[in-house]
Protein backbone atom coordinates (compact mmCIF):
# COMPACT_ATOMS: atom_id res chain seq x y z
CA UNK A 1 0.00 0.00 0.00
CA UNK A 2 1.16 3.40 -1.26
CA UNK A 3 1.38 6.67 0.89
CA UNK A 4 -0.82 9.68 -1.39
CA UNK A 5 -0.61 13.47 -0.66
CA UNK A 6 -4.23 15.26 -1.81
CA UNK A 7 -3.51 18.76 -2.35
CA UNK A 8 -6.53 21.11 -2.19
CA UNK A 9 -5.85 23.81 -4.44
CA UNK A 10 -8.11 26.61 -4.63
CA UNK A 11 -8.57 28.46 -7.77
CA UNK A 12 -9.12 32.14 -5.66
CA UNK A 13 -7.85 32.27 -2.21
CA UNK A 14 -8.87 35.63 -1.61
CA UNK A 15 -12.76 35.16 -1.96
CA UNK A 16 -14.71 35.51 0.90
CA UNK A 17 -17.13 33.12 2.84
CA UNK A 18 -19.88 34.21 5.03
CA UNK A 19 -19.16 32.65 8.38
CA UNK A 20 -21.98 30.41 7.70
CA UNK A 21 -20.24 29.05 4.70
CA UNK A 22 -17.13 28.42 6.10
CA UNK A 23 -18.47 26.82 9.20
CA UNK A 24 -20.77 24.25 6.65
CA UNK A 25 -17.06 23.88 4.86
CA UNK A 26 -15.30 23.15 8.10
CA UNK A 27 -18.23 19.97 8.87
CA UNK A 28 -18.04 18.87 5.36
CA UNK A 29 -14.39 18.65 5.73
CA UNK A 30 -13.86 17.10 8.93
CA UNK A 31 -16.66 14.51 7.70
CA UNK A 32 -14.72 13.91 4.58
CA UNK A 33 -11.51 13.29 6.79
CA UNK A 34 -13.46 11.03 9.42
CA UNK A 35 -14.50 8.78 6.61
CA UNK A 36 -11.31 8.39 5.48
CA UNK A 37 -10.11 7.89 8.88
CA UNK A 38 -13.25 4.83 9.23
CA UNK A 39 -11.29 3.26 6.44
CA UNK A 40 -8.24 3.19 8.15
CA UNK A 41 -6.82 5.01 5.39
CA UNK A 42 -6.12 8.54 7.07
CA UNK A 43 -2.37 9.20 7.69
CA UNK A 44 -1.96 13.07 8.05
CA UNK A 45 -3.29 16.35 7.48
CA UNK A 46 -3.24 19.75 8.02
CA UNK A 47 -4.66 22.98 6.86
CA UNK A 48 -2.96 26.06 5.44
CA UNK A 49 -4.36 29.60 6.43
CA UNK A 50 -3.96 32.02 3.93
CA UNK A 51 -2.90 34.64 6.71
CA UNK A 52 0.29 35.70 7.28
CA UNK A 53 1.20 33.64 4.19
CA UNK A 54 4.46 34.80 2.25
CA UNK A 55 6.22 34.13 -0.78
CA UNK A 56 10.44 33.90 -1.40
CA UNK A 57 11.17 34.45 -4.55
CA UNK A 58 14.47 33.42 -5.98
CA UNK A 59 16.44 36.94 -5.59
CA UNK A 60 15.33 36.55 -2.47
CA UNK A 61 12.61 38.68 -2.36
CA UNK A 62 9.54 38.52 -0.19
CA UNK A 63 5.75 39.28 -0.62
CA UNK A 64 2.59 38.65 0.75
CA UNK A 65 0.87 35.10 0.15
CA UNK A 66 0.92 33.45 -2.55
CA UNK A 67 -1.58 36.08 -4.36
CA UNK A 68 -0.63 38.50 -6.95
CA UNK A 69 0.42 36.93 -10.18
CA UNK A 70 -1.63 33.95 -9.72
CA UNK A 71 -4.40 33.75 -7.24
CA UNK A 72 -4.48 30.10 -7.41
CA UNK A 73 -3.57 28.47 -3.81
CA UNK A 74 -2.70 25.58 -1.70
CA UNK A 75 -5.47 25.50 1.02
CA UNK A 76 -4.30 22.22 2.73
CA UNK A 77 -3.62 18.76 2.03
CA UNK A 78 -3.60 15.44 3.33
CA UNK A 79 -1.67 12.07 3.52
CA UNK A 80 -3.77 9.08 2.77
CA UNK A 81 -2.98 5.25 2.44
CA UNK A 82 -4.33 3.46 -0.84
CA UNK A 83 -3.62 0.20 -2.37
CA UNK A 84 -3.89 2.17 -6.27
CA UNK A 85 -3.59 5.93 -7.46
CA UNK A 86 -7.62 5.08 -8.50
CA UNK A 87 -8.46 4.58 -4.93
CA UNK A 88 -6.89 7.57 -3.92
CA UNK A 89 -8.41 9.48 -6.44
CA UNK A 90 -11.54 8.69 -5.21
CA UNK A 91 -10.76 10.04 -2.21
CA UNK A 92 -9.95 12.63 -3.27
CA UNK A 93 -13.44 12.92 -5.12
CA UNK A 94 -15.01 13.07 -1.73
CA UNK A 95 -13.20 16.30 -0.43
CA UNK A 96 -16.14 19.15 -0.17
CA UNK A 97 -13.48 22.08 -1.69
CA UNK A 98 -14.38 20.24 -4.74
CA UNK A 99 -17.87 21.88 -4.49
CA UNK A 100 -16.65 25.11 -5.63
CA UNK A 101 -16.27 25.88 -9.12
CA UNK A 102 -12.37 26.23 -10.33
CA UNK A 103 -11.06 24.46 -7.68
CA UNK A 104 -9.47 21.06 -7.70
CA UNK A 105 -7.77 18.29 -6.07
CA UNK A 106 -3.84 17.16 -6.75
CA UNK A 107 -3.54 13.42 -6.01
CA UNK A 108 0.64 12.71 -5.98
CA UNK A 109 2.40 9.40 -4.89
CA UNK A 110 4.40 10.19 -2.13
CA UNK A 111 8.15 9.14 -2.57
CA UNK A 112 9.55 6.07 -0.64
CA UNK A 113 12.85 6.33 0.83
CA UNK A 114 13.60 2.84 -0.53
CA UNK A 115 16.52 4.20 -3.16
CA UNK A 116 14.44 3.32 -6.29
CA UNK A 117 11.55 6.52 -5.77
CA UNK B 1 -18.89 -12.30 60.33
CA UNK B 2 -15.55 -13.23 59.71
CA UNK B 3 -16.71 -15.39 56.33
CA UNK B 4 -18.09 -11.90 54.88
CA UNK B 5 -15.07 -9.52 56.23
CA UNK B 6 -12.27 -11.67 55.19
CA UNK B 7 -12.43 -11.83 51.36
CA UNK B 8 -13.37 -7.89 51.16
CA UNK B 9 -10.02 -7.02 53.25
CA UNK B 10 -8.05 -9.73 51.06
CA UNK B 11 -9.11 -7.73 47.85
CA UNK B 12 -8.43 -4.72 49.99
CA UNK B 13 -5.23 -5.10 51.35
CA UNK B 14 -3.39 -7.88 50.05
CA UNK B 15 -1.87 -5.86 46.83
CA UNK B 16 -1.36 -2.76 49.24
CA UNK B 17 0.57 -5.40 51.12
CA UNK B 18 2.38 -7.46 48.10
CA UNK B 19 3.55 -4.15 46.73
CA UNK B 20 5.42 -3.30 50.15
CA UNK B 21 7.22 -6.65 49.88
CA UNK B 22 7.70 -6.72 46.59
CA UNK B 23 9.39 -3.02 46.90
CA UNK B 24 11.16 -4.42 50.22
CA UNK B 25 12.35 -7.47 48.56
CA UNK B 26 12.83 -6.20 44.83
CA UNK B 27 11.12 -7.98 41.86
CA UNK B 28 13.06 -10.26 42.03
CA UNK B 29 11.14 -12.20 44.57
CA UNK B 30 8.08 -11.57 43.43
CA UNK B 31 6.59 -14.93 44.39
CA UNK B 32 8.28 -14.76 47.63
CA UNK B 33 6.04 -11.50 48.49
CA UNK B 34 3.21 -12.98 47.23
CA UNK B 35 3.51 -16.55 49.29
CA UNK B 36 3.92 -14.65 52.26
CA UNK B 37 1.07 -12.48 51.59
CA UNK B 38 -1.31 -15.78 50.94
CA UNK B 39 0.24 -17.19 54.72
CA UNK B 40 -0.88 -13.91 56.20
CA UNK B 41 -4.46 -14.56 55.10
CA UNK B 42 -4.05 -18.41 55.52
CA UNK B 43 -3.36 -17.79 59.38
CA UNK B 44 -6.08 -15.14 58.95
CA UNK B 45 -8.34 -17.83 58.43
CA UNK B 46 -6.74 -20.02 61.01
CA UNK B 47 -7.08 -18.13 63.91
CA UNK B 48 -9.61 -15.69 63.72
CA UNK B 49 -12.90 -17.79 63.61
CA UNK B 50 -11.97 -19.57 67.09
CA UNK B 51 -9.96 -16.50 68.52
CA UNK B 52 -12.00 -13.60 67.26
CA UNK B 53 -10.86 -10.77 64.63
CA UNK B 54 -8.81 -8.84 66.02
CA UNK B 55 -9.69 -5.14 67.04
CA UNK B 56 -7.73 -3.85 64.82
CA UNK B 57 -7.59 -6.30 61.43
CA UNK B 58 -5.91 -4.40 59.49
CA UNK B 59 -2.46 -3.59 61.64
CA UNK B 60 -3.28 -7.20 62.71
CA UNK B 61 -2.24 -8.32 58.99
CA UNK B 62 0.83 -5.81 58.51
CA UNK B 63 2.04 -7.13 61.93
CA UNK B 64 2.55 -10.19 60.76
CA UNK B 65 3.42 -10.11 57.28
CA UNK B 66 5.87 -7.70 58.38
CA UNK B 67 7.40 -10.59 61.11
CA UNK B 68 6.93 -13.40 58.17
CA UNK B 69 9.21 -11.09 55.90
CA UNK B 70 11.52 -10.08 58.54
CA UNK B 71 11.86 -14.05 59.10
CA UNK B 72 12.53 -14.81 55.40
CA UNK B 73 15.10 -11.97 55.21
CA UNK B 74 16.32 -13.88 57.96
CA UNK B 75 16.62 -16.93 57.23
CA UNK B 76 17.85 -16.48 53.66
CA UNK B 77 20.52 -14.53 55.32
CA UNK B 78 21.76 -17.13 57.38
CA UNK B 79 21.42 -19.44 54.72
CA UNK B 80 23.99 -17.45 52.37
CA UNK B 81 26.13 -16.40 55.38
CA UNK B 82 26.80 -19.84 55.83
CA UNK B 83 27.19 -21.06 52.38
CA UNK B 84 29.18 -17.49 51.61
CA UNK B 85 31.54 -18.26 54.38
CA UNK B 86 32.26 -22.29 53.44
CA UNK B 87 33.04 -20.78 49.81
CA UNK B 88 34.81 -17.39 50.83
CA UNK B 89 35.60 -17.35 54.34
CA UNK B 90 33.58 -14.52 54.98
CA UNK B 91 30.76 -13.12 56.90
CA UNK B 92 28.83 -9.96 56.70
CA UNK B 93 27.09 -8.56 59.52
CA UNK B 94 23.82 -8.47 60.87
CA UNK B 95 21.78 -5.59 59.47
CA UNK B 96 18.12 -5.11 61.38
CA UNK B 97 15.21 -4.94 58.32
CA UNK B 98 13.10 -2.08 58.46
CA UNK B 99 9.26 -2.35 56.78
CA UNK B 100 8.33 0.94 55.89
CA UNK B 101 4.64 0.58 56.67
CA UNK B 102 3.21 4.36 56.68
CA UNK B 103 0.50 5.46 54.05
CA UNK B 104 3.23 7.18 51.92
CA UNK B 105 5.13 4.18 51.26
CA UNK B 106 1.88 1.56 50.94
CA UNK B 107 0.62 4.45 48.49
CA UNK B 108 3.79 4.86 46.71
CA UNK B 109 4.68 1.11 46.61
CA UNK B 110 1.74 0.22 44.80
CA UNK B 111 1.97 2.81 42.35
CA UNK B 112 5.91 2.18 41.44
CA UNK B 113 4.31 -1.63 41.20
CA UNK B 114 1.84 -0.50 38.45
CA UNK B 115 4.75 0.82 36.51
CA UNK B 116 7.01 -1.57 37.05
CA UNK B 117 3.90 -4.33 35.98
CA UNK B 118 3.33 -2.61 32.77
CA UNK B 119 6.89 -2.48 31.86
CA UNK B 120 7.15 -2.91 28.02
CA UNK B 121 9.21 -6.22 28.26
CA UNK B 122 5.51 -7.45 29.56
CA UNK B 123 2.71 -8.38 26.92
CA UNK B 124 -0.21 -6.31 27.19
CA UNK B 125 -2.50 -9.47 28.05
CA UNK B 126 -0.13 -10.81 31.09
CA UNK B 127 0.03 -6.51 32.26
CA UNK B 128 -3.66 -6.73 33.14
CA UNK B 129 -3.68 -10.19 34.44
CA UNK B 130 -0.45 -9.35 36.77
CA UNK B 131 -2.13 -5.99 37.78
CA UNK B 132 -5.23 -7.94 38.67
CA UNK B 133 -3.14 -10.54 40.65
CA UNK B 134 -0.63 -8.62 42.47
CA UNK B 135 -2.34 -5.31 42.94
CA UNK B 136 -5.88 -6.07 42.79
CA UNK B 137 -5.67 -9.40 45.08
CA UNK B 138 -7.53 -11.49 42.27
CA UNK B 139 -7.65 -15.44 42.42
CA UNK B 140 -6.37 -17.44 39.52
CA UNK B 141 -9.44 -18.62 39.32
CA UNK B 142 -11.21 -15.34 39.44
CA UNK B 143 -8.66 -13.73 36.39
CA UNK B 144 -9.49 -16.93 34.00
CA UNK B 145 -13.50 -15.91 34.71
CA UNK B 146 -12.68 -12.88 33.62
CA UNK B 147 -11.02 -13.58 30.71
CA UNK B 148 -13.12 -16.20 29.89
CA UNK B 149 -10.46 -18.80 29.85
CA UNK B 150 -9.19 -21.68 32.27
CA UNK B 151 -6.53 -21.49 35.03
CA UNK B 152 -3.84 -23.07 33.46
CA UNK B 153 -3.50 -20.09 30.57
CA UNK B 154 -3.89 -17.78 32.97
CA UNK B 155 -0.67 -19.41 35.86
CA UNK B 156 1.33 -19.80 32.24
CA UNK B 157 1.01 -16.64 31.79
CA UNK B 158 1.57 -14.79 34.68
CA UNK B 159 4.48 -17.20 35.25
CA UNK B 160 5.92 -15.73 31.98
CA UNK B 161 5.63 -12.30 32.60
CA UNK B 162 7.09 -12.89 36.34
CA UNK B 163 9.97 -14.82 34.64
CA UNK B 164 10.58 -11.57 32.27
CA UNK B 165 10.43 -8.96 35.15
CA UNK B 166 12.58 -11.01 37.00
CA UNK B 167 15.33 -11.78 34.12
CA UNK B 168 15.07 -7.61 33.18
CA UNK B 169 15.00 -6.79 36.61
CA UNK B 170 13.22 -4.51 36.45
CA UNK B 171 13.16 -2.03 39.32
CA UNK B 172 10.27 -1.25 41.37
CA UNK B 173 10.46 2.38 41.41
CA UNK B 174 9.30 5.83 39.30
CA UNK B 175 10.28 6.14 36.20
CA UNK B 176 12.70 9.39 35.17
CA UNK B 177 11.19 12.32 34.81
CA UNK B 178 12.13 12.08 30.98
CA UNK B 179 10.51 8.65 30.64
CA UNK B 180 7.29 8.97 32.58
CA UNK B 181 5.22 10.07 29.27
CA UNK B 182 5.65 6.99 27.78
CA UNK B 183 5.58 4.64 30.88
CA UNK B 184 2.41 6.08 31.55
CA UNK B 185 1.11 5.50 28.48
CA UNK B 186 1.71 1.92 29.46
CA UNK B 187 0.03 1.81 32.61
CA UNK B 188 -2.78 3.98 31.06
CA UNK B 189 -3.28 1.51 28.31
CA UNK B 190 -3.06 -1.48 31.07
CA UNK B 191 -5.42 0.49 33.35
CA UNK B 192 -8.18 0.97 29.78
CA UNK B 193 -7.60 -2.97 29.20
CA UNK B 194 -8.58 -3.51 32.75
CA UNK B 195 -12.27 -1.24 32.90
CA UNK B 196 -12.99 -2.86 29.70
CA UNK B 197 -12.64 -6.69 30.48
CA UNK B 198 -15.06 -5.83 33.15
CA UNK B 199 -17.35 -3.16 31.46
CA UNK B 200 -17.34 -5.84 28.30
CA UNK B 201 -16.54 -9.13 29.61
CA UNK B 202 -18.69 -11.96 28.50
CA UNK B 203 -18.12 -13.80 31.59
CA UNK B 204 -21.48 -14.36 33.47
CA UNK B 205 -20.39 -13.43 36.87
CA UNK B 206 -21.95 -9.57 37.31
CA UNK B 207 -20.26 -8.65 40.92
CA UNK B 208 -16.96 -9.80 39.40
CA UNK B 209 -16.99 -8.22 36.39
CA UNK B 210 -18.31 -4.77 38.23
CA UNK B 211 -15.50 -5.45 40.16
CA UNK B 212 -12.82 -5.37 37.40
CA UNK B 213 -13.90 -1.78 36.66
CA UNK B 214 -13.83 -0.78 40.53
CA UNK B 215 -10.38 -1.64 40.84
CA UNK B 216 -9.69 -0.28 37.21
CA UNK B 217 -10.97 2.92 38.86
CA UNK B 218 -9.10 2.69 42.18
CA UNK B 219 -5.85 2.33 40.73
CA UNK B 220 -6.55 5.57 38.35
CA UNK B 221 -7.17 7.68 41.42
CA UNK B 222 -3.82 6.43 42.58
CA UNK B 223 -2.10 7.94 39.72
CA UNK B 224 -4.18 11.01 40.23
CA UNK B 225 -3.40 11.72 43.81
CA UNK B 226 0.44 11.68 43.16
CA UNK B 227 1.18 14.94 41.60
CA UNK B 228 4.24 13.50 39.25
CA UNK B 229 1.53 11.07 37.84
CA UNK B 230 -1.53 13.38 37.89
CA UNK B 231 -1.73 14.03 34.03
CA UNK B 232 -4.41 15.27 32.22
CA UNK B 233 -4.28 11.73 30.06
CA UNK B 234 -4.71 10.05 33.47
CA UNK B 235 -8.07 12.52 34.61
CA UNK B 236 -9.51 12.12 30.98
CA UNK B 237 -9.37 8.33 31.21
CA UNK B 238 -10.89 7.87 34.38
CA UNK B 239 -13.80 10.44 33.60
CA UNK B 240 -14.16 8.22 30.62
CA UNK B 241 -14.75 5.08 33.46
CA UNK B 242 -16.97 6.98 35.50
CA UNK B 243 -19.55 8.13 32.39
CA UNK B 244 -19.36 4.90 31.54
CA UNK B 245 -19.64 3.24 34.86
CA UNK B 246 -22.62 5.35 35.73
CA UNK B 247 -24.51 3.28 33.71
CA UNK B 248 -24.00 0.20 35.00
CA UNK B 249 -27.36 -0.39 36.90
CA UNK B 250 -29.35 0.18 33.23
CA UNK B 251 -26.84 -1.80 31.20
CA UNK B 252 -28.84 -5.08 32.12
CA UNK B 253 -32.10 -6.89 33.01
CA UNK B 254 -33.00 -8.74 35.76
CA UNK B 255 -32.44 -11.81 33.55
CA UNK B 256 -29.16 -10.73 32.54
CA UNK B 257 -29.41 -9.30 29.01
CA UNK B 258 -28.16 -6.14 27.72
CA UNK B 259 -30.19 -3.26 27.24
CA UNK B 260 -29.08 -1.22 24.68
CA UNK B 261 -28.63 2.20 25.07
CA UNK B 262 -31.38 3.61 23.28
CA UNK B 263 -33.47 1.56 25.56
CA UNK B 264 -32.28 2.02 28.93
CA UNK B 265 -34.07 3.79 31.42
CA UNK B 266 -32.21 6.94 32.45
CA UNK B 267 -33.53 6.94 35.66
CA UNK B 268 -31.22 4.24 36.81
CA UNK B 269 -28.15 5.82 36.15
CA UNK B 270 -25.61 6.68 38.54
CA UNK B 271 -25.42 10.65 38.66
CA UNK B 272 -22.91 10.50 40.99
CA UNK B 273 -20.31 9.21 38.63
CA UNK B 274 -21.51 11.31 35.83
CA UNK B 275 -20.84 14.47 37.87
CA UNK B 276 -17.42 12.49 38.66
CA UNK B 277 -16.61 12.20 35.20
CA UNK B 278 -17.49 16.03 34.38
CA UNK B 279 -15.06 17.14 37.17
CA UNK B 280 -12.32 14.49 35.65
CA UNK B 281 -13.10 15.51 32.24
CA UNK B 282 -12.99 19.60 32.85
CA UNK B 283 -9.53 18.46 35.13
CA UNK B 284 -8.18 16.91 32.03
CA UNK B 285 -8.37 20.10 30.12
CA UNK B 286 -5.80 21.55 31.62
CA UNK B 287 -2.35 21.67 29.29
CA UNK B 288 -2.24 21.01 25.55
CA UNK B 289 -2.42 17.41 25.27
CA UNK B 290 -5.32 15.86 23.30
CA UNK B 291 -5.15 11.93 23.86
CA UNK B 292 -7.63 9.96 22.90
CA UNK B 293 -9.10 9.31 26.31
CA UNK B 294 -10.07 12.84 26.28
CA UNK B 295 -12.07 12.12 22.55
CA UNK B 296 -13.48 9.22 24.07
CA UNK B 297 -14.30 10.76 27.37
CA UNK B 298 -16.07 13.81 25.17
CA UNK B 299 -17.93 10.83 23.10
CA UNK B 300 -18.68 9.08 26.53
CA UNK B 301 -19.80 12.40 28.11
CA UNK B 302 -22.77 13.29 25.15
CA UNK B 303 -24.07 9.72 25.88
CA UNK B 304 -24.82 11.12 29.58
CA UNK B 305 -27.57 13.00 27.99
CA UNK B 306 -30.25 11.16 26.69
CA UNK B 307 -32.20 13.28 24.78
CA UNK B 308 -31.12 12.96 21.01
CA UNK B 309 -30.32 16.79 19.62
CA UNK B 310 -28.89 17.96 16.35
CA UNK B 311 -25.65 19.33 18.85
CA UNK B 312 -25.13 15.51 20.40
CA UNK B 313 -25.18 13.55 17.77
CA UNK B 314 -23.06 15.93 15.77
CA UNK B 315 -20.58 16.94 18.32
CA UNK B 316 -20.67 12.64 18.66
CA UNK B 317 -19.66 12.74 14.92
CA UNK B 318 -17.11 15.12 15.25
CA UNK B 319 -15.58 13.56 18.04
CA UNK B 320 -15.29 10.01 16.18
CA UNK B 321 -13.87 11.74 13.00
CA UNK B 322 -11.02 13.15 15.53
CA UNK B 323 -10.59 9.63 17.51
CA UNK B 324 -9.97 7.97 14.43
CA UNK B 325 -7.54 10.13 13.03
CA UNK B 326 -5.46 9.53 16.41
CA UNK B 327 -6.38 5.92 16.55
CA UNK B 328 -8.25 4.12 14.46
CA UNK B 329 -10.26 0.46 15.46
CA UNK B 330 -12.63 -1.49 13.75
CA UNK B 331 -15.77 -0.87 16.77
CA UNK B 332 -14.70 3.00 16.73
CA UNK B 333 -15.66 3.31 12.75
CA UNK B 334 -18.88 1.90 13.38
CA UNK B 335 -19.84 3.89 15.79
CA UNK B 336 -18.72 6.83 14.27
CA UNK B 337 -20.98 5.58 10.97
CA UNK B 338 -24.14 5.19 13.67
CA UNK B 339 -23.28 8.50 14.54
CA UNK B 340 -22.69 9.78 11.10
CA UNK B 341 -26.70 8.57 10.30
CA UNK B 342 -27.86 10.56 13.42
CA UNK B 343 -26.32 13.79 12.16
CA UNK B 344 -26.45 13.51 8.25
CA UNK B 345 -29.03 10.66 7.54
CA UNK B 346 -29.40 7.21 7.10
CA UNK B 347 -28.43 7.41 3.25
CA UNK B 348 -25.29 8.96 3.81
CA UNK B 349 -24.35 6.31 6.92
CA UNK B 350 -25.49 3.21 4.42
CA UNK B 351 -22.80 4.36 1.80
CA UNK B 352 -20.20 4.84 4.25
CA UNK B 353 -21.15 1.90 6.13
CA UNK B 354 -20.14 -0.36 2.78
CA UNK B 355 -16.50 1.23 2.67
CA UNK B 356 -15.55 0.00 6.17
CA UNK B 357 -15.45 -3.42 4.62
CA UNK B 358 -15.51 -5.13 8.09
CA UNK B 359 -16.97 -8.07 6.68
CA UNK B 360 -15.86 -10.32 9.25
CA UNK B 361 -17.43 -8.45 11.65
CA UNK B 362 -20.70 -9.25 13.27
CA UNK B 363 -21.27 -5.82 14.57
CA UNK B 364 -20.85 -4.44 10.98
CA UNK B 365 -24.04 -6.32 10.04
CA UNK B 366 -25.47 -5.50 12.74
CA UNK B 367 -25.69 -1.95 12.16
CA UNK B 368 -26.29 -2.09 8.17
CA UNK B 369 -29.20 -3.52 9.64
CA UNK B 370 -30.03 -1.02 11.91
CA UNK B 371 -29.52 1.72 9.07
CA UNK B 372 -31.45 -0.30 6.74
CA UNK B 373 -34.43 -0.56 8.97
CA UNK B 374 -37.64 1.20 7.89
CA UNK B 375 -35.70 2.14 4.32
CA UNK B 376 -35.16 -1.62 3.31
CA UNK B 377 -36.69 -4.37 5.49
CA UNK B 378 -35.29 -7.08 3.37
CA UNK B 379 -32.28 -5.51 3.04
CA UNK B 380 -32.51 -5.22 7.04
CA UNK B 381 -33.06 -8.94 7.14
CA UNK B 382 -30.31 -10.14 4.83
CA UNK B 383 -27.83 -8.29 7.23
CA UNK B 384 -29.31 -9.62 10.31
CA UNK B 385 -29.12 -13.08 9.39
CA UNK B 386 -25.97 -12.68 8.63
CA UNK B 387 -24.92 -11.07 11.88
CA UNK B 388 -26.86 -13.81 13.45
CA UNK B 389 -24.21 -16.64 11.99
CA UNK B 390 -21.33 -14.45 12.81
CA UNK B 391 -22.25 -13.76 16.42
CA UNK B 392 -19.55 -14.35 19.13
CA UNK B 393 -21.80 -14.16 22.33
CA UNK B 394 -25.07 -15.89 23.36
CA UNK B 395 -25.46 -11.90 24.56
CA UNK B 396 -25.07 -10.50 21.02
CA UNK B 397 -27.18 -13.15 19.78
CA UNK B 398 -30.13 -12.44 21.68
CA UNK B 399 -29.59 -8.55 20.58
CA UNK B 400 -30.19 -9.41 17.35
CA UNK B 401 -32.98 -11.98 17.39
CA UNK B 402 -34.93 -9.51 18.85
CA UNK B 403 -34.12 -7.02 16.00
CA UNK B 404 -35.59 -9.32 13.82
CA UNK B 405 -38.61 -10.26 15.45
CA UNK B 406 -39.13 -6.55 15.56
CA UNK B 407 -38.35 -6.50 12.00
CA UNK B 408 -40.85 -8.97 11.36
CA UNK B 409 -43.67 -7.01 13.35
CA UNK B 410 -43.12 -3.84 11.39
CA UNK B 411 -44.08 -6.14 8.22
CA UNK B 412 -47.02 -8.15 9.61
Amino acid sequence: MDEYALIMRHEDGMKVASPEQIQTWMKQTMDWIGSIAAQNKFVSGTGLPFADARVVKSNKTVTNGPFGDIKETIGGFIIVKAVSIDEAVEFAKGCPILMGEGNTMEVRRIAKDDGIH
Amino acid sequence: MQQELLPHLFRTESGKITAVLCKLLSVVHIEIAEDITSETFLLALETWPYKGVPENPVAWLYTVAKNKAKNHVHRARIFSEKIASQVKGSVSGYIEMDIDLSDKNITDSQLQMLFTLCHPSVPEEAQVGLSLRILCGFGIEEIANAFVTNKETINKRLFRAKEKLRLEKVAIEFPAETEIDKRLDAVLTTLYLLFNEGYYSESHDAVLREDLCVEAIRLSHLLIENPYTNRPAVNALLALMYFHASRFPARKNNAGEIILYADQNEALWNYEFITKGAYYLHQASQGNVLSAYHLEAGIAYWHTIKTDTKEKWESILQLYNKLLQVQYSPIAALNRTYALSKANGKQEAIREAKKLCLTDNPYYYTLLGELYTGIDTEEARLNLEEALTLARTQADRQIIMKKLGELNMQVQ
